[in-house]
């Protein structure tokens, strides 16, 4: 019986996941007349600097996101139960908006003669440059994906047992220490699901690079350029997306190593 | 519970059966896919000519409608398969690689009367060079890239594609965000041809536009049509009828075509091969050809139009909106300074493609 229901998402996950992976790994080792060859792969090599960029920038937003995540999360976990209810809701809130449409005003507040410009000439200070830099791209990408760091840690937050914290009190903790002996420890899993949940996609993505950033490409704006552009390039752009895509699975690897050291709470 | 769930069923059954029947009742209508630029269409705003509804009531030909946004979009959309379009409106270059693949029908002009009302500069194989037998398209627009500039923050004259390398403007400054045409503005730069498929010669365009990198140019396409009126930027290249559109939201901006000299480019419709009803896709065509939509088209999009009498009602009516001066650049009578996009081979697309991606990452 549990098999004939699961037998639905066996096909979707073999028809929309399966299948396009495999199709990407065949792109990525054949040229475009069909045989097969190392030389995408060998070519993505040329990326090295690209690729380092974009986890750089995907790195800076997931420490912020994290800095600014954690004790929202610890906030909500701690509030009485409808306050819970409000914040949890208050977050998810601009998830119902396209990513795209909250991007687009966030390129209205920044631009040049955007509106947070006007209102500094209109109290008579400098105007600033702030759209087409970097910390726009990570502004970008903090508002867009900070949701993803909060709740994976609220919800492993609100399943800390209260009864842990007061034993650490009783036993003559202060709260720093309940904090970092207590709370921390039993919160990583919701950090590391956190982390990964910011990382894969600001470290990947291209269209807020596009419309917020200046001039650099991420990798993820370089795999649109393959195969959107003049050179429609899918096999080099497939050896790229496969590179990026080992890439990160070995760095969710180390981090679960670390993950589960600390406790069995699976990961979401 | 079982009650409503089969009340539910009824309904949904007979709401089936009833969207059957008013398919039924259409079998006979033909229904033709249309693929074409976003905003490249009369479609009845502003009481304009809705063109695609007007085709469909004078001909009971059903037109499926959507639109793409690069012509490297559109190739890699029917390239890949799994859809079929009957007419699409591709730029020059992407003609002729389509042509070279067997991508698209030879039309059967004796469908398309209005043909004949296609200026005969169209007609002619050394002004059509992505389709040199002029057996595959039929012209839709033309036009060329100009700069568009605001005349408020630029007092200078403006007669080069220097200034966009000009660190007086820094941060100011809109660049194309695709190769070919960011390219082309270097290539014109450097007194390169457009088409050059030397090496050295698309290096040196590349390290121009790297060059560029220390103005901080901003890379947009669709958004330069916002940002310009906006006075989000100061100056910015662009499609000639597109400067025009901005000119109209905001009066201290004005365009200009560089001296030394500029992209012209024709967009065209063809019928890919993959088409199945090729006889109405020539009847779309043509229809778009006649005096009456090719006007409504041409005003919409502002661009130039091929089509004889859309131009002279064009032209008219922008010396009377904007004088002379404007119509004369929307229409020049000397095309000598400017060339054409044409097919590049795919080692010199993907050395650009290079190029292009290392312009873009060397901060």
């Amino acid at each position: 019986m549990r098999k004939r229901v699961a037998t639905p998402y066996m096909i979707w996950m073999l028809i929309f996941i399966i299948v396009p992976l495999v199709m990407v790994v065949y792109f990525a080792f054949t040229s475009s007349s069909g045989g097969f060859t190392f030389d995408n792969i060998i070519k993505v090599k040329e990326y090295t600097g690209q690729f380092l960029q974009s986890f750089k920038i995907g790195a800076i937003s997931t420490v912020i996101c994290l800095i600014l995540g954690y004790p929202m999360a610890a906030i909500i976990s701690r509030s009485r139960e409808h306050v819970q209810r409000t914040l949890v809701m208050l977050c998810m809130i601009p998830m119902w908006m396209n990513f795209l449409l909250r991007t687009y005003s966030w390129m209205t507040l920044l631009e040049n003669n955007g509106i947070i410009n006007n209102i500094l000439e209109y109290f008579h200070l400098p105007r600033l440059q702030m759209i087409n830099t970097e910390g726009a791209i990570i502004l970008g990408m903090v508002y867009n994906f900070l949701p993803f760091m909060i709740m994976p840690i609220y919800s492993v937050m609100a399943k800390i047992d209260y009864r842990l914290i007061e034993a650490a009190q009783d036993l003559g903790c202060n709260s720093f220490a309940v904090v970092r002996r207590v709370i921390l420890p039993l919160s990583v899993p919701g950090v590391i699901s956190g982390i990964t949940m910011v990382f894969v996609p600001s470290a990947s993505t291209f269209i807020i690079s596009k419309l917020l950033g200046g001039g650099d490409m991420m990798i993820g704006d370089i795999i649109e350029a393959q195969i959107q552009g003049g050179a429609n390039n899918l096999n080099l752009g497939a050896a790229i997306s496969l590179v990026l895509m080992v890439v990160v699975l070995i760095t969710m690897a180390i981090m679960n190593i670390f993950g589960d050291t600390e406790s069995e709470v699976s990961l979401i | 519970m079982k009650k409503i769930l089969s009340v539910v069923l009824c309904v949904a059954m007979v709401m089936l059966t009833l969207s059957m029947t008013s398919c039924s009742n259409n079998a006979n209508k033909v229904t033709i896919n249309v693929f074409n630029w976003g905003e490249n269409i009369s479609d009845g705003q502003d009481g304009s000519m809705d063109v695609i509804r007007e085709f469909e009531k004078q001909t009971g030909i059903k037109v499926v409608y959507s639109t793409y946004e690069s012509n490297e979009a559109m190739y890699n959309k029917i390239k890949a398969g799994g859809v079929s379009y009957d007419v699409i409106i591709p730029s020059d270059y992407m003609i002729g690689k389509m042509i070279k693949e067997d991508m698209l029908y030879k039309l059967d002009y004796n469908n398309i009367p209005n043909y004949s009302l296609i200026d005969d500069e169209f007609k002619k194989a050394e002004n059509m060079p992505f389709d040199p037998t002029l057996e595959y398209c039929v012209p839709y627009t033309w036009g060329r890239v100009a700069l568009v500039y605001n005349t408020k923050k630029i007092t200078e004259p403006v007669d080069s594609w220097d200034i966009l390398w000009n660190e007086k403007y820094k941060n100011q400054i809109l660049m194309f965000d695709n190769a070919r045409d960011a390219f082309g503005i270097a290539q014109l730069k450097l007194g390169y041809s457009l088409n050059t498929e030397d090496e050295t010669e698309l290096k040196n365009a590349a390290e121009e536009l790297k060059k560029q990198r220390s103005v901080k140019p901003v890379y947009a396409m669709d958004q330069i049509m916002e940002k310009m009126p906006s006075e989000n930027a100061y100056i910015a290249p662009y499609y000639l009828g597109d400067c025009l559109t901005m000119c109209d939201d905001n009066e201290d901006l004005a365009m200009v075509i560089p001296k030394e000299g500029t992209n012209y480019f024709v967009d065209a419709m063809c019928i890919p091969a993959t088409s199945e009803h090729k006889a109405e896709a020539e009847a779309f065509i043509n229809f778009m050809c006649g005096t009456e939509a090719a006007t409504a088209n041409i005003e919409y999009i502002a661009y130039s139009s091929p089509q004889k009498e859309a131009a002279a009602n064009h032209k008219k009516y922008l010396i009377e909106e904007y004088g002379k001066e404007t119509a004369e650049l929307v229409y020049p009578t000397d095309l000598s300074n400017t060339e054409m996009f044409l097919t590049l081979s795919p080692e010199a697309n993907q050395l650009m493609t290079d190029l292009w991606i290392s312009v873009r990452s060397g901060s």
